[in-house]
This record gives C-alpha cells, sequence and structure tokens, in this order.
C-alpha cells in the first residue's frame, strides 16, 4: 500500500514534469530540424539532423552576426553582475552591522522600493539618461548597479550577514582592524555563498531583461541577444523557423549552465530571501 | 627608549579608541558604506518618482520643453482615448486571471514536492527550470510557435481529430492563452511556498491526526492557514509584476489582435517610447503606480481577515 502510494507520487511528478519540460526539449530538438520538418510533423526527433539553423542563424541576416550579439550582451551583463555583486554587499553590510541615525527609516524605505514598479519611473529616468547622453550606451545599466539599485540582492545579503557572528567584528577590532577591513577580510570570505547566490541571480536577470534594454538601446550594433532575437522575429518568421529556433536556444544556454551549477545556491537563495519573477 | 614611548603611546590610544570604536563614531560609518544607495535612491528612484508625476500635468516630447497643462492628461485619457479603457479592462483580466492560477498551481505542486522522497532535489530543479527564462525573448519566442495556427498545438489537436484552435488570433482567446502561459514560470512562488511548508510544525499534523482529521480536512484547517503570511506575500508581489507584464504580449502577440492583449504597460510603452508623448505616458503611468498601490493596501488590509501569524499579528 505503502509502496503504491509512494509510486503514484513518483508517477505523477514525473508526467507533470516532463509536460512541465517539454518546450524546452522540443525547441532544442526543433533547432536541429529542417524548417519542412517542423512544420509537417510532431515527432520531438528530427527526421535528419541539420545544422543549418545554427550556421544561417548565426551569420544573421543584416550587417551583424549572431556573435555580435553575444558580445554585446557579456558587456552589459558582465559589469552589471559584478558590480551590483559588489555594492550591494557593501550596502548591506552597512545596514548589517551599523545603527547609525534613521537607520530603521531609511532600511524600510530600501525595502519599499522592491515594490515600486519601475515602468513608473521609467519615462523620467530615459530623460535623464538622455540628458546626460548615455542612451544608446551601457551606461544606464552599468552605473546604476554601481549604486546599488537592486534592494533585492541589498535585502539577500543582508539576511546572509545578519546570520554571522558579531564576535567576529568584535574581535576583529580588538585586533586593530577598521571597519573595512573586517568586511573585506573577515566577513567577505565567508560570505562566498551569498555573493554567488546574489551573482548568479543578477546574471539571469541581466541575460534575460529585455524592457530596458528595448527603451536605451536603439542602434543595432549595440543590441543584445534579446534586441537581436526580437529583430529576427519581425522580420521574417514565416521562413526561418530553425534559424530562430537555433538562435533562442543559444541565447537560453548561458542561464540554463549557470542554473545547473550553481542550483543549490539558487533554490535556498530565493527560499531565504526571494521576491523575484 | 623612544621605540618604548611608541608602544606605550599606541597602547594608550587604543585603549582610548576602543569604545569609541564600538559605540559612537563607529556606527556613524555606516551612513557611508550605504550612501551608494542612498545617492541611487535619491537619483534613481525618488526624482523620477516625483518627475513623472509633474511630466504627468505637461505636454512633453524629448524636443520641447515640458509645457503644464493642467489636467489635460488625465481628462484625454478618461474621455478621448478609446486605447485606454480597453487597456484597463484587459490589464484588471489579466492580473485577475492570471495571478491565482499561478499561484495555485505553484501551491499544488510545492505539496508535492513537499514529500520526503529519494531524488526529491530533483525534481525540484525540474519544475524550477522553466522559471530560471523568466521574461526571456527567447520563450516567448517558443510559445509563440507552439501556439500559432500551424504550431505544435494544433498540430498535436489535428492528429487526435480535434479542430484547431487560433489560439493566439482569435481576439476572444488570445488573454486566456496568454495567462496560461503565464503559468508556466511558477517557479519562484513555489519555491516560496515550499519554504513555508518546511516551517509548518510536524506536532500540528500529529494533533490532527489525533482528533481524526483526514488529509483535506488537515490542508484546510492546518496547512493553509499556517500559509497564509506567504500566500499574503506571494499575492502582493506576483500582482505587481503581473501588472507590469510586457514582454510575453509584446513577442508573442503584440498587444493583437484587435488590442485584445493590449495591457497597460505596452500602452505605456507606444506613447512614451513610439510616439514620444512622454507627459501623457507619465500621466497613465502615474495612474498605474496608483492602481497598484490601492491593489496592494487591499490586500494587506483584508490580510487582517484572513492572514493567520502564530505571534498573534503584525
Amino acid at each position: 500500500m505503502r509502496f503504491l502510494r509512494k509510486s503514484s507520487v513518483y508517477a505523477l511528478l514525473s508526467v507533470l514534469g516532463f509536460i512541465l519540460v517539454y518546450p524546452l526539449i522540443w525547441i532544442f530538438f526543433g533547432s536541429f530540424k529542417t524548417n519542412n520538418d517542423i512544420l509537417g510533423s510532431i515527432k520531438l526527433l528530427p527526421a535528419e539532423f541539420v545544422l543549418e539553423g545554427y550556421r544561417l542563424g548565426w551569420a544573421g541576416s543584416g550587417q551583424f552576426t549572431f556573435g555580435h550579439f553575444f558580445l554585446n550582451t557579456f558587456q552589459m551583463v558582465i559589469p552589471t553582475v559584478l558590480l551590483t555583486t559588489f555594492s550591494s554587499y557593501v550596502i548591506a553590510y552597512g545596514f548589517a552591522r551599523f545603527r547609525f541615525p534613521m537607520h530603521k527609516i531609511l532600511f524600510a524605505l530600501m525595502l519599499s522600493t522592491l515594490m515600486l514598479p519601475p515602468t513608473v519611473v521609467i519615462i523620467p529616468r530615459y530623460i535623464l539618461f538622455n540628458n546626460l547622453g548615455w542612451l544608446d550606451t551601457y551606461l544606464p545599466f552599468v552605473v546604476p548597479a554601481l549604486l546599488g539599485f537592486s534592494p533585492f540582492y541589498i535585502f539577500m545579503q543582508y539576511q546572509f550577514l545578519r546570520g554571522l557572528p558579531k564576535e567576529l567584528d568584535e574581535s576583529a577590532v580588538m585586533d586593530g582592524c577598521n571597519s573595512f577591513k573586517i568586511m573585506t577580510h573577515i566577513l567577505l570570505p565567508l560570505s562566498k555563498p551569498a555573493l554567488v547566490a546574489a551573482a548568479v541571480f543578477n546574471f539571469m536577470w541581466a541575460w534575460n531583461e529585455f524592457f530596458s534594454v528595448l527603451i536605451y538601446i536603439s542602434s543595432v550594433s549595440k543590441y543584445t541577444v534579446s534586441l537581436g532575437l526580437r529583430m529576427m522575429m519581425d522580420i521574417d518568421a514565416a521562413t526561418t523557423w530553425n534559424q530562430i529556433m537555433a538562435m533562442s536556444v543559444l541565447s537560453m544556454l548561458p542561464c540554463a549552465l549557470f542554473f545547473f551549477f550553481a542550483q543549490k545556491f539558487f533554490v535556498e537563495g530565493i527560499a531565504k530571501s526571494g521576491i523575484k519573477g | 627608549m623612544n621605540n618604548r614611548t611608541q608602544t606605550q603611546h599606541s597602547y594608550k590610544t587604543r585603549a582610548k579608541r576602543l569604545p569609541k570604536l564600538i559605540s559612537g563614531n563607529r556606527q556613524w560609518v555606516g551612513l557611508l558604506y550605504i550612501s551608494p544607495w542612498l545617492i541611487g535612491f535619491l537619483i534613481l528612484e525618488l526624482y523620477p518618482l516625483m518627475a513623472s508625476l509633474y511630466y504627468s500635468f505637461t505636454d512633453f516630447t524629448l524636443l520641447r520643453k515640458p509645457e503644464f497643462v493642467g489636467l489635460k492628461n488625465y481628462i484625454q485619457m478618461f474621455t478621448k482615448d478609446h486605447n485606454f479603457w480597453n487597456s484597463v479592462v484587459v490589464t484588471f483580466k489579466w492580473v485577475i486571471i492570471a495571478v491565482p492560477l499561478k499561484l495555485t498551481t505553484a501551491l499544488l505542486v510545492a505539496l508535492l514536492l513537499n514529500k520526503k522522497l529519494k531524488h526529491i532535489n530533483f525534481y525540484r530543479t525540474v519544475y524550477y527550470l522553466p522559471s530560471i527564462f523568466a521574461g526571456s525573448v527567447a520563450v516567448a519566442i517558443l510559445w509563440r510557435f507552439l501556439f500559432m495556427r500551424e504550431g505544435l498545438v494544433n498540430q498535436i489537436l489535428s492528429a487526435v481529430h480535434i479542430p484547431p484552435v487560433d489560439w493566439l488570433g482569435n481576439p476572444d482567446i488570445a488573454l486566456y492563452t496568454l495567462s496560461m502561459i503565464n503559468v508556466w514560470q511558477f517557479g519562484t512562488s513555489m519555491v516560496l511556498f515550499l519554504a513555508g511548508l518546511k516551517q509548518i510544525p510536524g506536532d500540528l499534523y500529529e494533533a490532527g491526526r489525533i482528533d481524526g482529521a483526514n488529509k483535506i480536512q488537515q490542508f484546510w484547517s492546518i496547512t493553509l492557514p499556517m500559509l497564509t503570511p506567504i500566500v499574503l506575500f506571494n499575492l502582493v508581489m506576483q500582482t505587481i509584476n503581473a501588472f507590469q507584464d510586457f514582454t510575453a504580449p509584446f513577442v508573442i502577440t503584440k498587444g493583437g489582435p484587435a488590442k485584445s492583449t493590449y495591457l497597460f504597460s505596452i500602452m505605456i510603452y507606444d506613447n512614451g517610447f513610439k510616439y514620444f508623448s512622454m507627459g501623457y505616458a507619465a500621466a497613465l503611468s502615474w495612474l498605474m503606480f496608483a492602481a497598484i498601490i490601492t491593489l496592494t493596501a487591499v490586500l494587506f488590509w483584508s490580510s487582517r481577515y484572513w492572514a493567520h501569524y502564530e505571534d498573534g499579528g503584525k
């Protein structure tokens, strides 16, 4: 009886899980099909494996290859992720370890910006960046990252830092460490899990970001993968299915890889402070 | 000799400095550490929030300076812009359908995944997998392929002799198709529910069993009440997100057909960044902000009557 119940739960979990990831499996195999094959059959596996989708899709339709868009995306994402992780750590340290005046109010303000819809402030931000001459560059992503723009990551690191015993700091003070050195030499090495989790989250968010890239980036030479995909879709969806599928698969690859390498941090990370998505 | 006085001296200053370091001065240093956030908050959150309120009372294209026009933008949207009311209805429908659908799915799956089974972590990973691509264009493209007229879903239907459905092309259906698609990425809410389920003390169920409660009664009178704080949190966050959903409707249906999926965020985008009527777009965005605040407040207020807190609330 017990065995039966257990195996029925397994069966249910497996069937549901399969349905859930089937679209991902489908697009993966679809990217190796010919266009006729995609349209003509519901079989999962391609009738013949072709790399045409990848070859032609990568070459792109205009003057830029998809490789160019990938490089652009890395140019935007890597500084954003590094700066966000670092700045949110420093800010979290300030909130977690010091009781300065107005600490409570500022902390509450910081948390409340989590609920502030970005759509509401996008227009003045756009005008601000326009006046600064930052439009069509990656500065609207990189500079805010330096300013600890995402309270989500601050909160995440804050929660982690609060879990580290204060005695560590106190004994370091006895040894003559100043507060900066406590952060860099004592707490930072212990905070690796929180830093990795924040970086992974931020990477996925930045990599998939569409709305703000669409608004801030206008010239095709600066396009990220998201914009490149959308352009491809708009130009010729009817004729080049396998190319679009192939490039979609490639665009999902970095996130998938990151997820599998860091999943331990990941699921715990959201459980502790999760808000996104 | 010299050396010794120096050591003595430094000992003295250290002894003097120590208490100060721990209390007093040391605390002010905290402001220095959070100063990047403070600057960011003032420039990138507070100023834009106020500025967009001001712009909403102006006629403002990027080429000309904002010109104060009073309530003109608001009057126009309520009385002249036929897209506006359509968009309001579509967006509310979207929020009302998509959020409960996603949260119910997330809760049911979390209940399944909360079992103590071998390999359960593998399953958790699988169920979370779609959510790592949240908001990505690739996923939107994937769904467009699956649900278009000649797409896989209709191919499967026709294989079992069911007439094809125009999932994305029929104005009566498109929004429902999109909300169905939206459920797929329930991972974040699920993980939060899972964390909540782990917090429920086992002896509550023990007591329930002694009182003769079956599984379903246990769910309604133990599990669900204990989860209500997390339900509230998920509800608030998902509602805020749903109001702003953009990528999927923008890429999959472009707001169509016949504006049946023309969500508010697409309308703001069109007005602000396609027609460059920044003043009008700012007015629209402030209205959305007001709607979100109101709804969030209602949720928090109503939670007094349905959310259960172990420590008796607050």
